[in-house]
């Protein structure tokens, strides 16, 4: 339990009143305020203490999940070779990563608020300092709750745990083959839901909905969500994949291992 | 269960702290390097630097944080303290560590209508002039709406005084007004210049108090007057209790919540724990030359007025 020690760099110990306060807190604030990324992040932190154990579980039970636990590798994008990315074959992981990066990030910083004394901080400090073409990006376009470094997840392998949720995120875009716009974040939101049991991808899953048009919606519901569903049934552990380790594999492939079914052929 | 565990070692904590730096922290003298931020100890030099980091960070949120901290209350503390210095035109402040311009704009406003209510009672004077007579005496006065009195804002952190500066240009307020960047502990103003001198919500932050009031002394006018309003000291142990457990359970979760910053917010609460109770600051006021110095308890001790005269 939540003791007084900081059991990570960037930890925030919380008692269970706080962590309560905060869950309701950054629910409203992330309703009220689309745009605070990071409350979208407290949220699925201070509610997953059920998902999060039994993600971990799942991951030490698969032989790569059982690697990525002891290994602990990030993907940041300064770590990334985006040079040797690209130059893969076409339809290879790597390869769509890259084109999905490039297609759904465009000038434009978005001054979301991060904790800036810490070290770790896996979103606009790393971006800053890389030296590609792009040098500034929409996070909110890259992904919804960023990659933020978790704070108030009191056991060190859990906070690594969310940490690889949130920065296979992107990842998960190019598998299911959605876009960032509101219709493909829910499809993602949905897969992952099934998926993770996280509450805050329940949460989004239920709500992002609302903002969409009825046209959108019907398709949502007609086709992409079913699939979602059973994709995310069937498949394995997606957080279970070294992905750093199969860049080179394509994309059609690593969906048959995982068992997720081809994407519907809509428009989204 | 565990909460109330979790608070009992955060109390502990916090005596201990408080037991080992108390000597030399709590009358503001640095002997040693060593001082509190928070509850953590650092120096001198760290201390000076995080608090200046602490209101970069919440400058832009610092107004909307106050009111949801305190429920919109520091409004009425505020008020409270322009009602007990009760300015009459032609009145010089300097209102230190003024930053977001509170103080500053309640003290233009104060003046002003206390400006009207004196060219009010000019005129009804001003019976048996004639219409000419009347209309030159308004349009002299007319311009001069405040009396002569200003309000000089001194702050040490260029965040809040833009912030301050922005908000005096969206609310209007331009006559009799003006910024200056300058530290409590080293002010940039000649001596006994001022007719009153203010720091609200600020003394807690500065690193050696006692030169702060040292300097408030030094640019104060012989008959000048020191305010000081703060958070203070809870006495009644029902009451302090329930503000702890406000303080520290629910107001850092504001912070994160509102302004994305819960550190800031957590030092905020410490803090206010660290700083000398009535009593103390009273003395220390006293040390510095001040005289009838006293202090007026708001909310039970949750907030204080010090009040002191140069003379």
């Amino acid at each position: 339990m939540g003791g007084w020690q900081q059991l990570y760099p960037g930890h925030i110990p919380t008692s269970p009143l706080q962590k309560a306060l905060l869950a309701a807190g950054s629910a409203v604030m992330a309703l009220y305020d689309p745009y605070r990324h990071d409350m979208v992040a407290v949220l699925g932190e201070t509610t997953g203490c059920l998902a999060l154990p039994n993600l971990r579980d799942k991951m030490k039970n698969h032989p790569e999940g059982y690697r990525i636990l002891q290994e602990r590798p990030r993907i940041r994008l300064s770590t990334l070779d985006m040079a040797r990315l690209q130059g893969l074959p076409e339809g290879s992981l790597g390869r769509e990563y890259v084109r999905f990066l490039e297609d759904n990030v465009s000038v434009g910083f978005h001054g979301v608020q991060i904790p800036v004394a810490d070290p770790c901080a896996g979103s606009t400090g790393e971006i800053g300092a890389m030296e590609l073409n792009w040098t500034s990006l929409d996070l909110q376009k890259v992904s919804p709750d960023t990659r933020m470094p978790p704070k108030f997840v009191d056991d060190e392998e859990l906070a690594y745990v969310i940490m690889r949720y949130r920065e296979v995120h992107d990842l998960m875009h190019t598998l299911l083959g959605m876009p960032t716009n509101m219709l493909g974040e829910v499809v993602v939101k949905w897969f992952e839901a099934v998926q993770t049991g996280l509450p805050m991808c329940v949460l989004g899953a239920a709500f992002g909905p609302v903002r969409l048009s009825t046209r959108k919606l019907q398709v949502l519901a007609t086709e992409l969500v079913p699939w979602a569903i059973r994709s995310g049934l069937n498949a394995s552990c997606v957080l279970s994949v070294y992905y750093e380790q199969r860049w080179e594999q394509p994309v059609e492939s690593l969906r048959e291992e995982l068992g997720i079914f081809p994407p519907p052929a809509v428009r989204v | 269960m565990a909460a109330a565990l979790w608070r009992c070692r955060r109390r502990c904590r916090a005596l201990l702290s408080r037991a080992a730096g108390a000597l030399r922290a709590r009358r503001g003298l640095a002997a040693g390097p060593e001082m509190h931020f928070g509850f953590q100890t650092v120096t001198e030099e760290e201390r000076r630097e995080k608090i200046y980091q602490v209101f970069e960070n919440v400058a832009t949120k610092y107004d909307v944080m106050n009111d949801s901290m305190t429920l919109g209350i520091h409004r009425v503390w505020k008020d409270i303290l322009l009602h007990k210095m009760n300015p009459c035109p032609g009145t010089l402040l300097l209102d230190v560590a003024g930053g977001t311009g509170d103080i500053a704009f309640r003290f233009i406003n104060y003046v002003r209508s206390a400006r009207q209510r004196q060219l009010q009672r000019k005129l009804k004077h001003h019976q048996n002039l004639s219409w000419q007579e009347i209309f030159e005496s308004y349009q002299k006065d007319k311009f001069n709406s405040l009396g002569d009195s200003q309000v000089v804002v001194c702050d040490i952190n260029r965040e809040m005084l833009k912030v301050g500066k922005q908000k005096a240009q969206h609310l209007g307020y331009s006559e009799g007004l003006s910024w200056v960047l300058g530290n409590a502990e080293e002010l940039p103003f000649d001596d006994d210049k001022f007719d009153v001198y203010t720091i609200a919500f600020g003394i807690r932050n500065v690193t050696r108090i006692d030169l702060a009031l040292e300097e408030a002394y030094r640019v104060l006018k012989p008959g000048g007057r020191f305010l000081c309003l703060e958070f203070s000291h809870v006495s009644n142990p029902l009451l302090s209790r329930l503000y702890d457990l406000y303080s520290f359970q629910v107001i850092p979760v504001l912070g994160e919540v509102i302004a994305g910053d819960w550190k800031s917010y957590q030092y905020l609460v410490e803090s206010i724990r660290q700083f000398p109770p009535q009593e103390e600051l009273k003395a220390m006021i006293e040390d510095a030359g001040f005289f009838k110095v006293d202090y007026e308890n708001l909310n039970f001790g949750i907030v204080a007025i010090h009040s002191g005269f140069k003379l």
